[in-house]
């Protein structure tokens, strides 16, 4: 399943490279991808455990910069 | 500027009167050091918060402690002015640099501004707006003068002029009524319709262009691979130089240590790669973005890289070099006039469906008294044979004129099909029917030699007479003719193979039956995709009319995005490299170390708001 959400205040562009790194990194993600420009993330991952996944992507998000959401639920 | 940026340009503006303010009052010396942390205090409170906060959540290293590393390092050396002016030239910095990626931003989403908001349906009797992604097919939609056409569909009541030039660029409006098929996006400029739902709100065109675009920036070009590849190692090396920096000189060369951090401290600072980061995809971004507002869609930062070192252009004949309909292109009369041999073909003719006798009619304009035409007889793969006025007429290829003993005239040099036509066993002439060639053609593979392109090749199943003509008059260097349409992907296969090492074959197209080939070359442009969703899967690059001049508008724009982040690379690195050199050296201080940082930044973002910029290349646009 692929899914796409706003991203709030993200206002660094390598932050945003180092936030595609972490996500990446998260053991079900297929593919994630990031777009500065459009303030949106792109992520890939099997649809019984996207939640799960997505939540954890949150969180990697938030550690790289606090002040940037991710339009999730 | 949003609430965010004001806010900041109102701390700047009072950091800056406050810093300056100090500079000219005297100031005794034990005051110093707390006045000086007011401006301070003022301009850099959330990066040193940012900083403190990022420590404990393990990422240090960030924009934000380098910054406040280097501040702090400054007061405890007395520099306050440094220290305060550093941080304010960061902020200012900073606040260009999102200024201008929220200026680009926003130019790219109006560029985009295609999206319809509504749709007017009628229900009892009155008009209401409703969501257009609740239309059904079949449903009937009104639109008003100025409105978006919603979804693609058939106009079933009114007529009214439709602006395409938000899809195409295209900026001559074109009519419609009953029965025109309209395309989501296009804008009604006069007259209301109505319009039968077509495609679902999801299928149609608009929705699948924007989809596009903004999924466009996911394909990475390699440029933007190399740099995010760069960017994971260049920090970590600059940090350990700045450690190197502070330890080794003063350890075993005798240096002061004061001084060696100082340099370390201009090291970190230089050591983000922010620039680079953001300015190489939004160069492409902005590529895509001008691209898009020509009619031209790119599917990924890697197709508009690719196509700026394009080697061999591929082109299929009919649709992509002929307009795909024929036409009578030359009258040639013996003994009669013009108006008299097209009037006896086009009644001979007159019975027939072939398009060659529709073109002969639609040459002849005039209406047909089928009447005046008597016995008319097909001779298979030759032509007709009939009376008219009494005579007999034989209107048909060179073998139908043999067969009747005519000698007609022979070695005509055409891309077209000859007919002759024989009056009462007189020759009286011949008339060419060819699918006619685009205007501007020729023009526009001269310009793509010129400008690069090695090889022009045409695919194309006329007969090998015709179509090695019309490569001749088009100044095409390569012509297969006589291809099955499966022909075509050997043939491509085969000049893959011709090409020189890192670059790239394109196919040009119309999409319809050449799928297999757009895919397998470099680099698919399906031309006229304007509602044509195959065509929209199937290529690389997709030209919303079929205007061939796109085509070297599109290299153009491929190229000129290229230099732009060929040029952002190389100043980042340069500035950064000379920075790093003479900072190590001791020559420039903090001030040159964050112009390395944000000035640099601003500078890149800058210059690929250049590459949003595509009217002066369309200007030779046939």
């Amino acid at each position: 399943m692929i899914k796409s959400y706003n991203m709030i205040d993200l206002d660094c562009a390598n932050c945003a490279r180092e936030m595609e790194e972490a996500i990446g990194k998260i053991d079900g993600v297929k593919n994630v991808s990031i777009n500065f420009l459009m303030q949106k993330i792109t992520l890939e991952a099997d649809e019984s455990i996207f939640d799960n996944v997505m939540k954890k992507a949150v969180k990697a998000c938030r550690r790289v910069e606090p002040d940037c959401r991710i339009e999730y639920k | 500027m949003n609430r965010k940026q004001k806010n900041m340009l109102i701390r700047i503006l009072i950091s800056l009167a406050l810093v300056i303010l100090l500079k000219v009052v005297r100031i005794d010396e034990s005051l110093q050091f707390y006045l000086w942390l007011v401006p301070y205090f003022m301009i850099g409170y959330d990066v040193l918060w940012k900083a403190i906060r990022n420590i404990f959540r393990g990422r240090i290293f960030d924009e934000n402690f380098l910054m406040s590393i280097a501040t702090v390092g400054a007061i405890f050396l007395k520099e306050y002015t440094e220290a305060a002016g550093v941080m304010l030239f960061y902020q200012v910095g900073e606040l260009f640099q999102s200024y201008a990626v929220g200026k680009s931003r926003r130019s790219i989403s109006q560029l985009m501004d295609i999206r319809p908001d509504y749709a007017n349906i009628e229900k009892n009797g009155e008009i209401v707006r409703v969501d257009p992604q609740i239309l059904n097919v079949g449903d009937i939609i009104i639109v008003k003068p100025g409105e978006k056409i919603p979804v693609d569909g058939v106009v079933t009541e009114g007529t009214s002029m439709i602006d395409t030039s938000a899809l195409t660029g295209e900026s001559v409006p074109r009519g419609c009524k009953q029965g025109t098929d309209v395309i989501s996006g296009c804008v009604n400029i006069s007259g209301v319709i109505k319009v039968r739902v077509g495609k679902m709100f999801t299928e149609s065109t608009v929705s699948k262009i924007l989809d596009l675009v903004e999924n466009a920036s996911s394909k990475k070009a390699k440029a933007e691979d190399f740099i995010t590849k760069f960017a994971r190692y260049y920090t970590p090396c600059v940090v350990l130089g700045a450690l190197l920096l502070a330890v080794l000189p003063p350890l075993f060369f005798d240096g002061q240590w004061l001084e060696w951090l100082q340099r370390a401290l201009i090291f970190l600072v230089i050591s983000c790669p922010c620039a680079l980061v953001i300015s190489i995809p939004l160069s492409f971004f902005g590529g895509i973005g001008g691209a898009s507002k020509c009619g031209i869609l790119v599917k990924g930062g890697n197709y508009l890289e690719a196509l700026s070192k394009t080697d061999i252009i591929v082109f299929d004949k009919t649709g992509t070099l002929t307009e795909g309909t024929f036409e009578v292109t030359k009258i040639c009369p013996k003994n009669v006039s013009k108006e008299k041999l097209l009037q006896i073909a086009a009644l001979a003719e007159s019975y027939s469906g072939h398009p060659i006798s529709r073109s002969l009619k639609n040459a002849y304009k005039k209406e047909i008294d089928k009447n005046l035409v008597k016995d008319v007889r097909e001779v298979p793969g030759k032509g007709i044979n009939a009376v008219i006025e009494g005579k007999t007429v034989l209107v048909g290829n060179n073998k139908l004129m043999e067969d009747f003993g005519i000698n007609c005239e022979g070695g005509i040099k055409t891309s077209g099909t000859v007919v002759h036509v024989a009056f009462d066993n007189i020759y009286t002439g011949y008339i060419i029917i060819s699918d006619k060639v685009k205007p501007g053609t020729r023009e526009v593979i001269d310009g793509l030699k010129k400008s690069g392109v090695r090889k022009t090749v045409m695919l194309t199943g006329d007969v090998k007479a015709s179509g090695e003509y019309t490569a001749s008059l088009l100044g095409i260097d390569e012509v297969y003719s006589e291809l099955l349409p499966e022909d075509k992907v050997s043939r491509v296969e085969e000049l893959l193979a011709q090409k020189l090492p890192d670059r790239n074959l394109v196919f040009v197209g119309d999409g319809v039956n050449d799928a297999p080939v757009l895919s397998r070359a470099d680099i698919g442009i399906a031309m006229g995709a304007m509602g044509s969703d195959a065509a929209i899967e199937a290529a690389d690059i997709v030209l919303m009319d079929d205007s061939i001049g796109k085509i070297s508008t599109a290299i153009k724009i491929s190229r000129k995005t290229l230099r732009i982040v060929r040029q952002n690379i190389f100043i980042a690195l340069f500035v950064k490299a000379v920075c790093l050199l003479l900072g190590a050296l001791g020559l420039v201080g903090m001030w040159a170390a964050v112009f390395a940082d944000v000035g640099v930044a601003v500078i890149a973002i800058l210059n690929s708001f250049r590459a949003l910029r595509t009217e002066n290349l369309t200007k030779e646009r046939s």
